[in-house]
């Protein structure tokens, strides 16, 4: 069943390599760019989950209102909010980054943390 | 700390209290004299500004420091690649992509495609299920959203007079050389991305879109006119107190219509929103409507948060 499941094998790599970032790197910008990989790897995972291969769009068409004619149109509402969210916190930590980054003038966790160390003693 | 020079040998921050004290008029005069004078020519070797910061001491980063930093890089590479493993390994194990037969499409997916259209009047599934069905989840997703630009705004708006006056420098600064290809492709392109979002948004209900992506592309248009034109003009009609305004009366309307229409269905009174003639522009009841209030409330959240991390004010 490894062979079929392309589009969420790939979204489990996506979330990877966003954790990775998440994880790895120091500067606050690209711990950020991680985590919106991580939120793109579920986004495309939910929508793998809602496809139904030969049907179409869940948008009615001629009046045919069988569910054997549209695929499934609830992991498409999720991501829509997932989406919002995603944004919504994507600019919350970029504004938080553009605070640090005016008060210790690095991006640099580790140097962050070292200044505002210094600063507190 | 030692304060940072400019050419006429004068600290930055005594030009900002001269500005604070006699006005824009020297701000004017300043910025003329130095735009158009002729560039002076550079000390070969400027003075590098001393750091505000001194670098870490050199104690600091000891032996242990430096085994603790790559042991943490193993573990989270360790850590990472199982958890990878672990879900690419549950994902081999899911149903099959594509398959009809999934246990996510359920008995709720069946109900929402055979009844949706006849229950909410839309013919496009999702926005019937995101605006009727589950109309109380976009509520909170809005509010989020709405929410998130009041934080952008109470971190980021410039507190002090002297950062509001040299942000106000940096604009006129650039009010002067303002791209003429921009602005010309601007003025032809902004009134069609503008109709294409109003499009998306009103048709939300009988076409792909919606609110929330006709919001963003009307935002879009409004980033592009602040880009082109400057938050001067963009000033003009735009100040916070619309944004205010119009993201609470949009959300206020969305939650007033949303209560009144949960009043009458549990109670099973009739409503005055009825879905009307399905497929027309005007019908589905309530959903026309609050796609133009999330479409509000995104496009506004959307040029907020650009102008907020562009200049640190709406």
């Amino acid at each position: 069943m490894i062979l079929t499941n392309y589009a969420e094998i790939a979204a489990m790599i996506l979330f990877g390599i966003g954790l990775m970032l998440l994880l790895l790197n120091k500067n606050m910008i690209k711990k950020i760019i991680g985590f919106s990989m991580t939120d793109s790897a579920i986004f495309l995972y939910l929508a793998a989950k809602g496809y139904i291969s030969g049907r179409k769009a869940p948008i009615v068409t001629d009046g045919v209102t069988s569910a054997e004619a549209y695929i499934n149109p609830i992991p498409a509402g999720l991501v829509l909010t997932g989406i919002v969210v995603s944004v919504a916190s994507s600019a919350v930590l970029l504004a938080l980054t553009v605070r640090l980054y005016r008060k210790y003038h690095t991006l640099n966790l580790d140097e962050i943390t070292d200044r505002a160390r210094k600063g507190e003693e | 700390m030692a304060r940072q020079l400019d050419p006429n040998g004068q600290s930055l921050y005594a030009r900002f209290s001269r500005y604070l004290s006699e006005g824009d008029d020297r701000l004017d005069q300043d910025m003329i004299r130095e735009v158009d004078a002729p560039p002076a020519v550079h000390d070969p070797e400027p003075v590098p500004p001393s750091a505000p910061f001194p670098p870490v001491a050199e104690g600091v980063k000891t032996r242990h420091t430096r085994v603790a930093t790559v042991a943490y890089q193993l573990i989270a590479m360790l850590l990472t690649a199982a958890i990878s493993m672990l879900l690419i390994w549950t994902t081999a194990k899911l149903p099959s992509f594509g398959d009809a037969q999934n246990p996510a499409h359920n008995e709720v997916a069946r109900r929402y495609v055979e009844n949706g259209m006849d229950e909410t009047g839309s013919v496009n599934l999702v926005t019937g299920m995101i605006l009727d069905y589950r109309a109380f989840d976009t509520l909170g997703e809005s509010n989020v959203l709405f929410t998130a630009a009041c934080v952008v705004l109470m971190l980021l708006r410039s507190g002090s007079r002297e950062e509001r006056i040299e942000i106000e420098a940096d604009e006129r600064m650039e009010d002067r050389n303002r791209d003429e290809i921009l602005q010309t492709a601007a003025r032809v392109l902004i009134p069609m991305i503008m109709m294409f979002g109003c499009y998306v948004i009103l048709n939300g209900h009988l076409s792909p879109g919606g609110g929330f992506s006709g919001g963003a592309v009307i935002g879009a248009a409004m980033i592009l006119y602040l880009n082109a034109f400057g938050s001067g003009a963009s000033g003009r009609f735009l100040t916070i107190r619309t944004f205010r305004f119009v993201s609470v009366l949009a959300l206020s309307f969305y939650s007033l219509s949303k209560a009144y229409s949960f009043f009458t269905g549990a109670n099973h009174l009739p409503s005055v929103f009825t879905t009307g003639v399905i497929g027309n522009l005007f019908s589905a009841g309530l959903i026309p409507y609050l796609n133009i209030a999330v479409g509000l409330v995104v496009c506004f959240t959307m040029y907020a948060f650009f102008a907020l991390f562009r200049k640190g004010d709406i």
